[in-house]
């Protein structure tokens, strides 16, 4: 008994033993680091957990050797998943085209979009394509969102692929709005208006905002694109203290 | 202690009446009427003639066979002549380790690949098809003098829009999509029932549902039903304010 009460409290090194092996073997920490990883609780450096480190790689689980038969169906997943990410293959192609023909600045932009459906052979389809597929992009990664949540393929042991989804997602969102603006015409200025308008509360983002008059808007950071985004804010800047000047 | 099934019973009452009927019947097998097949048999025999160390073992196999059908009861024996007793039943999986059933597979190539090849084929297909009719919108440059009347947010925000006309804009375009993202990574760790069938999951499933329609709501309300100074108006009577 005595020997107990020698050390009655835990020092600081064994605390902080203890909390780590806590968060070892926490739910999350075990969903992020699957097994294979070197940052699991009791890891060896075994030829099993050599093999679980390719076995559990994210390629292997979007496409294993052999998959459910019911998964099969194209009734069970509408390929979702897999059109998201052709659509943003096919995004990236024709975006890269239409690239080759627009220059990101307020003088030039609006421009280059109408010579390139006027002048640029395909241009005007590509373009369409590149919009229409970017609609039709945010819709299905948010309808393979429903399906795989009403499907519970969330649980576990995929939470933290839920968790990459839902940030996938997020950036979906972000870069059709940034991708809006591009077009440099009435829709795209004040449709990312509003959304800037919205976004400019939040806590990191908001607060190079100046002030939060009307006019504010126009020395607001993010235009989404940041290259239209930084000569469209010297030009912004200059109005809105012109306009100062004015209501003074 | 378990109780003996009643097929179980049955088929020991069967064995014994058979071992009894057998011990009646003269039992006119010898020694060479044993299940070591002919050859092997001989082979044994001249290996013993020979004279070597594999001798005993030969010898004793024959034994063994040769007292079996012997047909009188072994010292020792239960009633009915059986050497064994049955003591209890174990069912399965009490002590055994019982693998689940095995899961229906089929190979990624080419039944799954396939799949998704053609669904990739027919997305491009209407995707080009629509492309070809529908032109996408291009209004005139933008002009910071000229504010259209409603200027609406893109379609996915919509429903964001129309939070602000309830609420102060830190709520409405930060606070609630802020918790509603963070309720959705939550999801799979505040989760706890690990059930996937549907019948388990109704608290979660009408949560996501109401959840998604409430955007859903939302964002059709601020696409069609809001017009000039982002009022409340029907697009049967005063047309549709909306580009996509």
């Amino acid at each position: 008994m005595a020997k107990v009460l020698d050390n009655p409290r835990p020092t600081l090194k064994e605390r902080a033993a203890k909390l780590g092996g806590q968060v070892q073997g926490s739910q999350v920490w075990n969903s992020i680091f699957r097994p294979g990883s070197i940052f699991r609780k009791g890891y060896t450096d075994s030829p099993r957990n050599r093999s679980y480190v390719i076995m559990n790689s994210v390629l292997y689980h979007l496409h294993p050797v052999k998959v459910k038969r019911h998964a099969v169906k194209v009734s069970y997943t509408l390929c979702l998943g897999g059109l998201s990410f052709f659509l943003f293959i096919l995004l990236t192609v024709t975006g890269i085209f239409l690239m080759f023909f627009y220059r990101p600045t307020g003088a030039n932009a609006w421009q280059d979009i109408q010579t390139l459906q006027t002048s640029v052979t395909f241009g005007l389809l590509i373009r369409n394509m590149h919009r229409w597929g970017a609609h039709l992009m945010v819709l299905s990664v948010f309808l393979h969102m429903a399906r795989v949540f009403y499907h519970g393929a969330y649980k576990p042991p995929r939470e933290f692929n839920w968790v990459i989804g839902v940030v996938l997602l997020t950036l979906t969102l972000l870069l059709s709005f940034t991708g809006y603006l591009l077009p440099w015409d009435q829709l795209a200025l004040w449709a990312v208006t509003v959304g800037t308008n919205m976004m400019g509360y939040s806590p990191v983002i908001g607060s190079v905002r100046a002030s939060r008059t009307h006019a504010s808007f126009r020395h607001r950071h993010l235009y989404g694109n940041s290259l239209l985004a930084r000569p469209q804010r010297r030009r912004n800047l200059w109005t809105s203290v012109s306009e100062g000047a004015h209501n003074d | 202690m378990t109780e003996i099934p009643e097929h179980l019973l049955k088929r020991a009452q069967a064995a014994r009446e058979k071992a009894a009927a057998e011990s009646d019947a003269p039992a006119d097998a010898g020694a060479g009427d044993s299940r070591i097949p002919d050859h092997l048999l001989e082979r044994s025999k001249a290996a013993r003639a020979s004279g070597d160390g594999a001798v005993a073992v030969a010898d004793k196999a024959t034994a063994v066979v040769a007292s079996a059908p012997a047909g009188s009861v072994p010292v020792g024996a239960g009633p009915g002549g059986h050497t064994q007793r049955l003591l209890t039943v174990v069912k399965s999986g009490s002590i055994q380790e019982t693998k689940a059933a095995p899961v229906d597979k089929v190979h990624t190539w080419p039944h799954l690949l396939a799949v998704e090849f053609v669904a990739a084929l027919a997305c491009t297909a209407f995707l080009f098809v629509f492309s070809w009719v529908v032109n996408a919108p291009l209004l005139h440059a933008a002009d910071f003098n000229k504010t259209p009347n409603p200027s609406k947010a893109p379609w996915y925000f919509l429903g964001l829009q129309e939070l602000l006309t309830m609420f102060h804009p830190m709520i409405a375009g930060v606070t609630l999509p802020g918790m509603g993202l963070v309720a959705l990574i939550l999801a799979p760790y505040v989760d706890r029932n690990t059930s996937n069938k549907p019948e388990d999951r109704k608290w979660m499933t009408s949560m996501m549902t109401l959840f998604l329609m409430f955007w859903a709501v939302l964002v059709i309300i601020g696409s069609f039903f809001r017009g000039p100074g982002f009022n409340f108006t029907f697009p049967w009577r005063d047309g549709i304010f909306f580009e996509l």
